[in-house]
């Protein structure tokens, strides 16, 4: 199992927005998150991310614990993700942002840029090219030079994924990525999921469109009110009453 | 023709240098500002450079060049221990504590008899001139402008834009921004252990919170985008005093209050009219043509 | 002992007003006004110029230039941070304005009247009222003159007018509202520009009245005065939190008494160091001090 959530809890006050969370990812699969606004999903990227510490239960990565470690040291062990309300760099153009992307798999210490020394030269030629070639498979190639800030919202998550996707991460947490896109472009991200799982990449995806969740992921976990409510595959959580119940039923 | 320009010289000679180490100055404040950092800690830091290298010159025989280096890294030791809790402070609070630091080494060296107090050390040979400062400030400037395209330079940049998201991808915005605070001491350090070989003295009173204001107007002014700014701005507001003392005699204004107000008032322009500094109205005036011309042509 | 409590007490309450002025200005609009320092000194100067030239009674000086001072704050306010209002980076924006204000202001104190200190005339007081009154000072042993209480009684009335305004009237209403969120307060009908405005006129009159009282408190007026202070009331608003009134009340007075110990227990060079000693103390063991909000960056 590469990710693990066991039991987690995240509490705010009196108020649980993530309450016994349990559910697991494995590698190079889909999984998808679903639930109603304020079920959790939000909090459990960021608890997972690090952006929050849990005040109970434990997240591992590959059997180890990584809840409570600051977030650039989980994404040091390769969880990386994008954010519900787009955080692109808006003063860098499409290209430096996957540059930035790519600063765990940099190597060259700063003397060597400083004095132009051949191994960093070829190492910035090198991550250039990588972030280039992201740029494409999220089809930005032709946008790379453009400011983040003038790019449209769904060019601008999409440079938000290749970004994220830019130290080759072994776990991608994507929050929201199709909110505000019309059904072309969903497709266009529902195919990059794809193939981004087909590079051996895992992929946590938190989504409202239960149609894009259904048709891409492997797994679901649904979430309501911070408890898992039901777990399995696509067809199952279709089946299930309670899923049904929360999804068709009662006013809140 | 060649007597005119000695004779020039030996008169500007001083401005020349204090052009460079106000540029060094302006520096040290670029260096936490690249990665959204506010410190004001650095007359504090340019205090404590100063004492190393006076003391040094007096004290022992060494040569010139191990002084400095001591001027440099005394600063940057205490910076570690200062920026490791200050550093994490939201930045109101951080500006309010760099404050602090600054007025407390003012008031150390102001009551230590050791360094003769409020008189401070006098008497020290001139050991520097321009064409040392211009050295070291050139030193600076390559190093500084080397950060652009390296590893460091994105994760500053991203660390100023954004710092959450940044620490998201592996950025240890720890550590970056604690080597920008202490490189910002260093050549604050630096600078006054110029400052110190170039005037024959060191006091208290020349590490107040004035200098702060004076290192970070140079650096506002000339715009903290890039390496060129602050030097531009240190350029500008050094040599602009010289330019208006003639102004000021005319109008019974002592140099003093004169400078301060010039640099206030150019400050308070800056800030609200030209918040990236001199160094971007090149661009923002090709901008404004651009923007023009395309409002002339109709769309295609 | 007595007398250090009374020390402390006093001066304490002069403290306070001028904290409270950078309370109210980072409550609203969440920025330090680092001009209000210059403020004070110059309200002292204002003072200082109406008793010295225009020959008027001391009492009468104090409203004046509390008055001035409001003023002045509004000025302030429209010229130097209305218009970072929009600006992503408006709090170190408007940090940097203030620092550009003051420093004006103390360039144009210091052509205008020299560095040094400058007294109040001499015979401003009667003589009576400058000795230690020998009642109390039976009675109780410690010296206390009638100046003394009167600076007090002033400083007190401000501090009651102020509660009164903020917890009763409209206005104090509205200010705590924008405060607490300036958007839901303009949607609910609040005029926030003028609210702010009115929110500076206060803060700068708070910190008019503790320059005139400082002044004639300590009888030393001077361009540098405000840089002297400028630290106490940084130090003030980060023990008591940054944005909590009451909070810099408590905390002026517990500087105060910490200030006429330490003086009293090593020496008068020593005073200062208190104030960098708590706000160090303070920044790495609880930055949201005693009564505020949290002030660590959020992961």
């Amino acid at each position: 199992m590469l990710l693990r959530l066991r039991e987690v809890e995240r509490a705010f006050g009196g108020v649980r927005a993530v309450d016994g969370a349990s559910f697991e990812v494995a590698e190079g699969e889909i999984h998808g998150l679903i639930g109603p606004n304020g079920a959790g999903k939000t909090t459990i990227i960021n608890l997972v991310s690090g952006l929050m510490r849990p005040t109970g239960g434990e997240i591992r990565l590959r059997g180890e614990r990584i809840d409570g470690l600051p977030p650039d040291r989980i994404a040091a062990r390769g969880v990386t993700r994008t954010f519900q309300n787009i955080r692109v760099f808006p003063e860098m153009t499409a290209l430096e942002n996957v540059i930035v992307g790519a600063h765990l798999a940099r190597r060259a210490p700063y003397w060597k840029h400083l004095f132009f020394l051949p191994a960093a030269r070829e190492e910035a030629m090198t991550t250039g090219a990588r972030a280039v070639a992201l740029l494409d498979r999220v089809r930005m190639r032709e946008r790379a030079a453009e400011r983040a800030a003038n790019l449209s919202y769904g060019e601008q998550r999409r440079v938000e994924i290749a970004r994220a996707l830019a130290s080759d991460p072994g776990v991608l947490l994507l929050d929201e990525p199709t909110a505000g896109m019309n059904p072309a472009e969903v497709a266009s991200i529902a195919e990059v999921i794809r193939e981004v799982a087909r590079h051996g990449h895992s992929v946590l995806l938190v989504e409202h469109n239960v149609k894009l969740v259904m048709d891409v992921c492997h797994r679901i976990t649904v979430l309501d009110f911070g408890k898992v409510i039901a777990e399995g595959t696509p067809a199952e959580v279709a089946k299930d009453p309670e899923v049904i119940a929360v999804y068709l039923g009662a006013e809140r | 023709m060649v007597g005119w320009l000695q004779e020039a010289w030996l008169t500007y000679q001083s401005v020349v240098a204090f052009i460079g180490l106000n540029a060094i100055l302006a520096l040290s404040v670029y260096a936490t500002l690249a990665c959204g950092q506010l410190s004001l800690a650095n007359a504090g830091f340019m205090a404590i450079g100063a004492y190393t290298g006076g003391l040094l010159t007096q004290k022992t025989g060494l040569p010139l060049a191990p002084i400095l280096a001591a001027c440099t890294a005394v600063p940057a030791l205490v910076a570690v221990p200062l920026g490791l809790p200050v550093l994490r402070l939201r930045g109101v609070f951080l500006a309010i504590a760099t404050i602090g630091f600054g007025e407390m080494v003012r008031l150390w060296f102001v009551n230590w008899d050791y360094t003769n107090g409020a008189l401070g050390l006098v008497g020290l040979p001139q050991r520097a001139g321009p064409l040392l400062v211009y050295a070291c400030l050139g030193a600076a400037m390559f190093a500084l402008w080397r950060l652009r395209g390296s590893r460091a330079g994105y994760a500053l940049e991203s660390i100023r834009q954004d710092e959450s998201a940044a620490r998201t991808m592996g950025v240890n915005t720890t550590a970056y921004k604690l080597g920008m605070f202490v490189t910002g001491a260093a050549l604050a350090g630096l600078a006054g252990g110029l400052e110190a070989h170039l005037t024959f003295m060191v006091s208290p009173s020349g590490y107040s919170f004035s200098r702060v204001v004076d290192m970070l107007v140079y650096a506002v002014v000339g715009g903290a985008t890039g390496v060129v700014g602050p030097v531009v701005g240190a350029a500008f507001l050094t040599a602009l005093p010289e330019v208006l003392r003639a102004a000021g005699s005319a109008l019974g204004v002592a140099p003093g209050p004169l400078r301060l107000f010039v640099n206030g008032l150019v400050l308070l322009v800056v800030i609200l009219f030209l918040p990236n500094g001199i160094a971007s109205l090149p661009s923002r005036l090709r901008a404004r043509s651009r923007e023009r011309r395309s409002r002339a042509a109709p769309a295609a | 002992m007595a007398q250090q409590v009374v020390n402390g007490v006093f001066i304490g309450s002069i403290y306070a007003l001028f904290a409270l002025g950078y309370t109210l200005v980072f409550g609203v609009l969440d920025i330090l006004n680092l001009a209000h320092q210059a403020v004070f000194m110059l309200c002292a100067f204002v003072a200082l110029t109406l008793v010295e030239s225009l020959h008027l009674h001391p009492l009468l000086s104090f409203p004046i230039a509390v008055a001035a001072g409001g003023a002045i704050g509004i000025a302030l306010e429209r010229v130097a941070f209305r218009p970072l209002r929009g600006r992503a980076n408006s709090n170190i924006a408007g940090l940097i304005s203030s620092i550009a204000v003051a420093t004006i202001v103390e360039a144009v104190a210091l052509a205008a009247w020299g560095p040094d200190q400058q007294r109040f005339p001499f015979g401003m007081i009667p003589e009576a009222h400058a000795r230690a009154l020998p009642g109390l000072q039976r009675a109780l042993g410690i010296s206390v003159t009638v100046v003394q209480i009167i600076i007090f009684a002033i400083a007190l009335l401000v501090l009651a007018a102020l509660t009164v305004l903020v917890r009763r009237t409209r206005l104090g209403r509205q200010i705590r509202a924008v405060a607490e969120n300036p958007t839901a307060a303009r949607i609910l009908g609040v005029n926030v520009d003028r609210v702010i405005a009115a929110a500076f006129f206060v803060s700068s009159a708070l910190g008019a009245a503790a320059g005139v009282l400082y002044g004639v408190a300590y009888n030393y007026v001077a361009p540098d005065m405000g840089r002297a202070v400028e630290l106490k009331g940084l130090a003030i608003i980060i023990l008591g939190g940054m944005g909590s009134m009451p909070g810099a009340v408590i905390a002026a007075y517990v500087l105060a008494l910490c200030e006429v110990w330490t003086v009293a227990a090593f020496g008068s060079s020593y005073r200062d160091v208190v104030s960098f000693a708590v706000l160090f103390l303070i920044l790495l063991l609880r930055p949201r001090g005693l009564l505020g909000a949290a002030a660590t960056r959020e992961a």
